[in-house]
């Protein structure tokens, strides 16, 4: 771990260097801007927990953000709101109203909770297979929030869900998942599973238990995932199901692929990447809109330019901008090369 | 007797269209060892295609085959562009690229086309019914029967009897050997880009002739339909893809007979959690392929 004190400096630092010049200037715009982009920190960073670590592509992780979104709302939307915002809700559930900053972290634990009994079968699977399970997971968690009105309200918008993220919050969290993704990357369980990913073969001639190391990633991130969408409920007081689906599984696959997935510094970079060029694109497609430039209202440019420009990094620089070492390794290897050199 | 008849017409209009989606996408994987994430969007290609055409005046039939033809050129497309530059890295980065340009694709269609439903020109065929034996069925799932019947039989054929078929199969079992031995290793892969762009946009004119519109999202469901089936089939195997839609068909079929309205919401979980038992059971699916060589 103490290898990685300058890259946490690094990484925290620039997390914090963000919420000082935010606080500074005091624009209402860029505070909102600021905490998605820490809460997308988040959830990029517990999907690099599993995908840095273990090398396969996970989508199922934005279901789970999902799950700890719908736990934390459910435990914390007033009582007397709940009869109206939740009206099918089980008996037990209503009289229940606990402060967000406990129900943020029970909607992590509920998440892992599922998460650890629904992914165990699977992690026996490699490759393809795996991620195609991935996805089916994906697909049965929508469907299950979709349905299950009484908990959820269906495909409707649930709303009354109390404001308590504010961008403080969401920055030391994200500081946390940082130093999280770190300690879990140096950690034995880390070490294994990365050695499983180079070589699955040879790990596991070695002794290594492959499918119970990726499991822990996999709950771990989920874990990640729960807190990231319990605060990103709280902040955002009002979703539905769709907010857990596709399009936003694109978005946070995007900014740990631009950044590198196998690196904590890059999940972090390609958050900072690529939150700038999507406000910026929103800021220019919601100008376009209210111009009426054209007829109808432009809708999707954002993602294409996402799309074109993964596939691009891809092409040109699989690996993401960081592919192998963390930030402060690169920095410390630079400066011993210049003393050596002199 | 008429629920028998009923149910098996069901399963097997349902199976066919499943079982051609599943094989498009396992005759890429096969060679590949790679899925295509924007084979839903041949579907959307179909579909759109079928919607521009439309006011043109012409014969359904050279509509439907301009369809199928812009399919088979997105198909080709994708491999220019999704897979040929990132082949020989890493398998993630290729699922990657093919989930962007699906993104891209959809995001596309959105942008220049309409994020609302968009009518398309279909015969009066598929509209009607007809009774056999005392049951009442839409015409158009024994169309669906017999394009399955048809694509399936030439599909074989072309697999076992002909040279690209022949030369398609050695480069799924043994890449590099096929390639030593002088098989030409693009025009396979680009081969079987239209193979599977001809599947899909058949499929997908099917398939749209059920909703009588298309939109941006259309290809999301064939493609998790096609990713299942050939999961639970046997990711190498196109015998394997066949069986594997076919029972997917009766597992949905079965769960749409039986479940009760308040639990049909949730068949869709119920069929994926099912097929994650399948998958415990046996982790290469039903049916095992050729042993897998190398990549490019």
């Amino acid at each position: 771990m103490s290898r990685h004190l300058l890259t946490i400096a690094i990484l925290a630092g620039l997390v914090l260097l963000l919420v000082a010049g935010v606080e500074a200037l005091g624009i209402r715009v860029f505070n909102r801007i600021a905490t998605n982009l820490c809460i997308s920190l988040v959830l990029v960073l517990g999907l690099q927990i599993f995908m840095g670590n273990s090398g396969i592509l996970s989508f199922a992780h934005i279901g789970f953000m999902g799950v700890g979104a719908y736990t934390s709302a459910v435990l914390t939307i007033p009582a007397q709101m709940k009869g109206m915002a939740l009206p099918d809700l089980y008996g037990v559930l209503q009289g229940i109203q606990l402060s967000p900053y406990i129900a943020i972290i029970i909607g992590g634990l509920v998440a892992a909770a599922v998460a650890a009994v629904l992914s165990y079968p699977l992690m026996r699977l490699s490759d393809a297979a795996a991620v195609i399970t991935s996805f089916a997971l994906l697909v049965v968690l929508h469907t299950v929030m979709t349905n299950w009105s009484n908990v959820t309200n269906g495909p409707r918008t649930l709303f009354g869900v109390p404001r308590a993220t504010d961008l403080p919050l969401a920055a030391a969290v994200a500081v946390l998942a940082v130093v999280a993704a770190l300690a879990f990357k140096e950690s034995r369980t880390g070490r294994l599973l990365r050695a499983s990913r180079d070589d699955e073969v040879a790990a596991g001639a070695l002794g290594v238990h492959i499918s119970h190391l990726r499991w822990r990633a996999f709950v771990l991130a989920a874990f990640v995932a729960g807190i990231g969408g319990a605060l990103w409920g709280h902040f955002i007081t009002s979703f539905s199901p769709n907010a857990f689906y596709l399009r936003e599984t694109f978005v946070i696959l995007g900014m740990l692929v631009i950044g590198g997935a196998n690196t904590v510094t890059g999940a972090v970079i390609g958050t900072f990447l690529v939150t700038g060029a999507f406000e910026s694109l929103r800021a220019i497609e919601g100008a376009l809109n209210s111009a009426r430039i054209f007829r109808e209202q432009v809708i999707g440019v954002t993602e294409v330019v996402l799309a074109l420009a993964m596939i691009a990094i891809l092409i040109f620089r699989p690996g993401g901008l960081f592919p192998t070492r963390e930030i402060g390794a690169l920095l410390a290897r630079k400066f011993t090369k210049r003393k050596h050199a002199s | 007797m008429t629920f028998a008849l009923q149910f098996l017409i069901d399963v097997l209009s349902l199976g066919g269209a499943y079982a051609l989606m599943a094989l498009g996408l396992v005759i890429v994987y096969g060679i590949l060892k790679l899925v295509n994430f924007a084979y839903g969007e041949l579907i959307m290609v179909a579909g759109y295609t079928l919607f521009l055409v439309g006011g043109s005046g012409l014969p359904w039939l050279v509509m439907a085959a301009v369809a199928v033809l812009m399919a088979i050129v997105t198909g080709i497309f994708t491999d220019y562009v999704a897979f040929r530059p990132v082949r020989a890295k890493s398998v993630t980065a290729v699922l990657i690229t093919s989930f962007a340009f699906s993104t891209l694709l959809q995001n596309a269609a959105l942008l220049f086309i309409s994020p609302r439903p968009r009518n398309v020109p279909l015969p009066a065929a598929f509209s009607q019914t007809v009774e056999i034996a005392g049951v009442i069925t839409p015409v158009r799932n024994l169309i669906t029967i017999a394009a399955a019947v048809v694509l399936l039989g030439v599909f074989a054929f072309l697999m076992r009897r002909t040279v690209l078929g022949i030369a398609m199969r050695a480069a799924a079992t043994n890449f590099t050997m096929a390639r030593m031995l002088g098989v030409p290793a693009n025009l396979i892969i680009s081969s079987a880009f239209a193979i599977s762009g001809l599947l899909a946009g058949i499929v997908g004119i099917l398939w749209i002739g059920r909703i009588g519109t298309v939109v941006p999202g259309i290809g999301n469901e064939p493609l998790l339909v096609a990713f299942i089936a050939t999961v639970i089939g046997g990711m190498r195997s196109l015998g394997g893809a066949v069986l594997g839609g076919f029972l997917l068909a009766f597992i949905d079929t079965t769960l749409n007979y039986t479940l009760s309205q308040e639990l049909l919401k949730f068949r869709d979980a119920f069929t994926f959690s099912l097929v994650i038992l399948i998958l415990l059971w046996r982790p290469e699916g039903l049916l095992k392929g050729p042993a897998t060589g190398q990549r490019t």
